[in-house]
C-alpha cells in the first residue's frame, strides 16, 4: 500500500475546489470539523477502530506483560530444546523461503512460456496451494510414513530395502518439512511473479532483442532489474508468514522425533497450552522479535521507497 | 541464425519445456495421488505396503457421508461451522473494510492515514504469534467455544488486508463521481451505496473469496479457542485422527477430501478475479 498517497489526493481535491463553483459542504473537508463528511466519516471508521483495539492493541500488549519476564526467559533458555527450536526456524526462513522465491522466480517464467497446454499445467501446479493446509499436510504426513507411507512401499517394492525413517531420524524430518513447505507455498508465489512478469512492457525485450542479447542476458538485463523490488518485498513478506508458521511442522511432523523439529510457532504453542506455562511461550514468541522487527522495517521502507503495490 | 538452427533450438526447448513438465506434474501431484488412492483403499489395502492401488472403493466416502464411525459423528455439523464461520467471516470483512476505506479514501477523514497504516502494519504481524493472549481475552469474555470466538479472530486478521485492497483499488475509481453526486444533493451514505460499492465490486468479489478460503482454511484458532465435538471444524476434526496410533487413514483421508472440495471449487470459479484482486496495481518499482 502507498503511504503518501493519501496526501497528493488532498491536494488534487484542494485545487479543484479553486477550479469549480461549489457548495459548502464541498470545501476542503478538514477545516469543517462538523460536517456530514467528517462525522460519517468518523462513525464508518468506528467498527474497525474497535477491532484493532480490542483484538489487535489489547491482545498485543497482554501478550507483552505476559512474556516479558525474567524468569519465564530463564524457563525458555534453560529448554534443551528451545534452541535447535531456533536453528529450525532460521533454516525454515532463510533455507526454505529463499530456495522457494528463487524457484518461483525460474518457474514464472517457464509458465509463460506459449505452449497450449501451459495453462493446464498451471492449473494442476496450483493445487498444492489451492487445497487447505491441513489435508495437504496430512497427506504428506501418509506420504512419509516410514512402515506403510507410498515413498517406503516403492522403495521396497523396487529394491527390497527398508526406506530411511523419513519423519524419524530428525535431519531427514526437518529436511521433509522444508521440502514439502517449499510445495505448499512454491505455487502462490510463482503466481504473483507471473503476475509482476506480465506488468514488464515488452519493448524492453524487444528492445534487448534488437541489441542481440540472448536469453539469460535478457533475464540478467531486463527481467531481474524489472523484478528485484518486488521480489524483495515478497521474500521478506514470506519470512514474516513463514516465521508465524504453525500447520506446516505440526501436521507434517508434530514436531517430532524427540522434539527436534519444532519451530518457534509450534513451541509457543506447545509450551503455553501442552505444557501449561503460557508466560514461557509468549516468551518463546517474543524471542523471534529480533527477527520480525526489522523485517517488518524494511517492509515497510522498501514498500515505500519502491512504491511497490501489492 | 539459421533457418535450421533456429528450428533445432525450438525443438530442444520443446523437449527441455515436456521434461520439466513432467516433473512438475509429479512433485505436485505426489502427494495429492496417494491421498486419494489412500482415500479408496480399504483398511488393510492400506496397511499391506503394497505400492501400487488394490480393491478400490467409495466405501469411505460413503462412511464419511453417512457419519458412521466414531471420529466423524458430527462430520456434517462442523462442515457447517466451518461454513457459517466462512460465510459470517467474509460478509464482516466486506462491510468493515469497505466503509473503512470509503471514510479513509472518499471522504478524506484528517488522521485516515494513521489507521490504515496501523491496518497495514497488524497485517505483517504472524497470526499464530498472538494465539495465547487471544484465548485469554476470548476466555474472559466468556466466548471460549462458541462459533463467534473463531469469527472474531478471522475478522480481525482477514480486515486488514481488505482494507489495503479496497484503498489501492478506489484511487481507480474518479473523484468526480462523487462531487457530482454530492452536487446533485446526494447524502454520504447514498455516495457510498449507489456509487461506491457498485463501482467496488470486483474488489469486492475478491476479497470475499480471499476471507472465505482464510476462514474455511483456519485450524490453529478453531483447535484452541473450540472444544465440543458439536463446535469444532472439520480440520479440527481430522486433527483429532492423529492423536491415535491406529488411525484409519483411509476415512481420515476420504473425510479431508471431501472438506477440500469446496474452497477448491470456489478457488477455480473466481480464480480470474482472485489473481487481479490480489495484484491490483501490480508492480511499480
Amino acid at each position: 500500500m502507498n503511504w503518501r498517497k493519501s496526501r497528493p489526493q488532498q491536494n488534487q481535491a484542494a485545487s479543484a475546489s479553486l477550479r469549480g463553483a461549489r457548495l459548502p459542504a464541498d470545501e476542503p473537508l478538514a477545516s469543517h470539523r462538523f460536517s456530514p463528511e467528517n462525522l460519517w466519516g468518523i462513525a464508518f471508521i468506528l467498527p474497525y477502530l474497535a477491532v484493532f483495539c480490542l483484538f489487535v492493541i489489547y491482545p498485543i500488549g497482554y501478550g507483552l506483560w505476559l512474556g516479558l519476564r525474567l524468569e519465564s526467559f530463564e524457563a525458555l533458555f534453560s529448554d534443551p530444546i528451545y534452541w535447535r527450536t531456533v536453528v529450525n526456524t532460521l533454516l525454515l526462513i532463510i533455507v526454505g523461503v529463499n530456495l522457494k522465491m528463487f524457484l518461483a522466480l525460474l518457474l514464472s517464467g517457464f509458465f509463460l512460456q506459449r505452449y497450449r497446454l501451459m495453462p493446464l499445467l498451471l492449473l494442476i501446479f496450483i493445487l498444492p496451494w489451492a487445497m487447505p493446509s491441513i489435508p495437504t499436510f496430512i497427506a504428506v504426513r501418509w506420504l512419509l510414513n516410514s512402515q506403510w507411507g507410498l515413498i517406503n512401499n516403492v522403495i521396497w517394492a523396487g529394491w527390497q530395502v527398508d526406506g530411511p525413517g523419513w519423519l524419524t531420524d530428525p535431519t531427514l524430518a526437518m529436511g521433509g518439512v522444508i521440502v514439502f513447505y517449499i510445495w505448499k507455498w512454491l505455487p502462490f508465489w510463482t503466481v504473483i511473479f507471473i503476475a509482476g512478469r506480465t506488468a514488464i512492457p515488452e519493448d524492453l525485450y524487444e528492445a534487448g532483442r534488437v541489441d542481440g542479447a540472448n536469453k539469460i542476458e535478457l533475464f540478467r538485463y531486463v527481467t531481474f532489474p524489472m523484478m528485484a523490488s518486488l521480489y524483495l518485498i515478497c521474500t521478506v513478506l514470506s519470512m514474516i508468514w513463514t516465521l508465524g508458521d504453525y500447520n506446516t511442522v505440526r501436521f507434517i511432523t508434530g514436531g517430532g522425533p524427540t522434539l527436534s523439529t519444532h519451530v518457534l510457532a509450534t513451541l509457543g504453542i506447545r509450551d503455553a497450552f501442552e505444557i501449561g506455562e503460557p508466560s514461557v511461550g509468549m516468551a518463546a514468541v517474543i524471542s523471534a522479535l529480533p527477527v520480525l522487527v526489522p523485517l517488518v522495517v524494511l517492509l515497510v521502507w522498501r514498500m515505500n521507497k519502491e512504491r511497490v503495490q501489492l | 541464425m539459421s533457418e535450421g538452427a533456429r528450428i533445432g533450438q525450438g525443438r530442444a526447448q520443446l523437449v527441455a519445456t515436456i521434461i520439466i513438465s513432467v516433473v512438475i506434474l509429479f512433485w505436485t501431484l505426489l502427494p495429492i495421488y496417494n491421498m486419494i488412492i489412500v482415500a479408496m483403499e480399504p483398511k488393510d489395502a492400506v496397511f499391506s505396503g503394497s505400492p501400487w492401488p488394490r480393491d478400490l472403493t467409495f466405501v469411505n466416502f460413503w462412511t464419511v457421508f453417512t457419519q458412521n464411525f466414531w471420529y466423524l459423528s458430527h462430520f456434517w455439523r462442523q462442515m457447517l461451522n466451518s461454513l457459517i464461520i466462512a460465510l459470517v467471516t467474509s460478509v464482516l470483512v466486506i462491510a468493515i473494510g469497505t466503509i473503512t476505506s470509503f471514510a479513509i479514501h472518499r471522504l478524506k477523514l484528517r488522521f485516515g492515514f494513521l489507521l490504515s497504516n496501523a491496518a497495514l502494519l497488524s497485517y505483517a504481524i504472524p497470526l499464530s504469534f498472538l494465539a495465547i493472549p487471544f484465548y485469554k481475552i476470548l476466555n474472559t469474555y466468556g466466548l471460549l467455544n462458541t462459533l463467534w470466538a473463531v469469527i472474531i479472530v478471522e475478522v480481525t486478521f482477514a480486515s486488514p488486508y481488505a482494507i489495503f485492497i479496497f484503498s489501492q483499488y478506489s484511487t481507480s475509481i474518479p473523484m468526480e463521481l462523487d462531487e457530482a453526486a454530492r452536487i446533485d444533493g446526494a447524502t454520504v451514505p447514498q455516495i457510498f451505496r449507489r456509487i461506491f460499492l457498485p463501482l467496488m465490486m470486483p474488489a469486492i468479489v475478491a476479497v470475499g473469496t480471499y476471507s472465505l478460503l482464510l476462514a474455511w482454511n483456519e485450524y490453529l484458532y478453531a483447535f484452541l479457542l473450540l472444544s465440543s465435538e458439536t463446535e469444532i471444524t472439520v480440520p479440527v476434526a481430522l486433527g483429532h485422527f492423529l492423536s491415535s496410533d491406529d488411525s484409519p487413514w483411509n476415512i481420515l483421508m476420504a473425510a479431508a477430501l471431501v472438506y477440500s472440495i469446496p474452497p477448491l471449487i470456489i478457488y477455480y470459479m473466481t480464480r480470474n478475479r482472485m489473481t487481479t484482486g490480489m495484484t491490483i496495481g501490480g508492480v511499480k518499482g
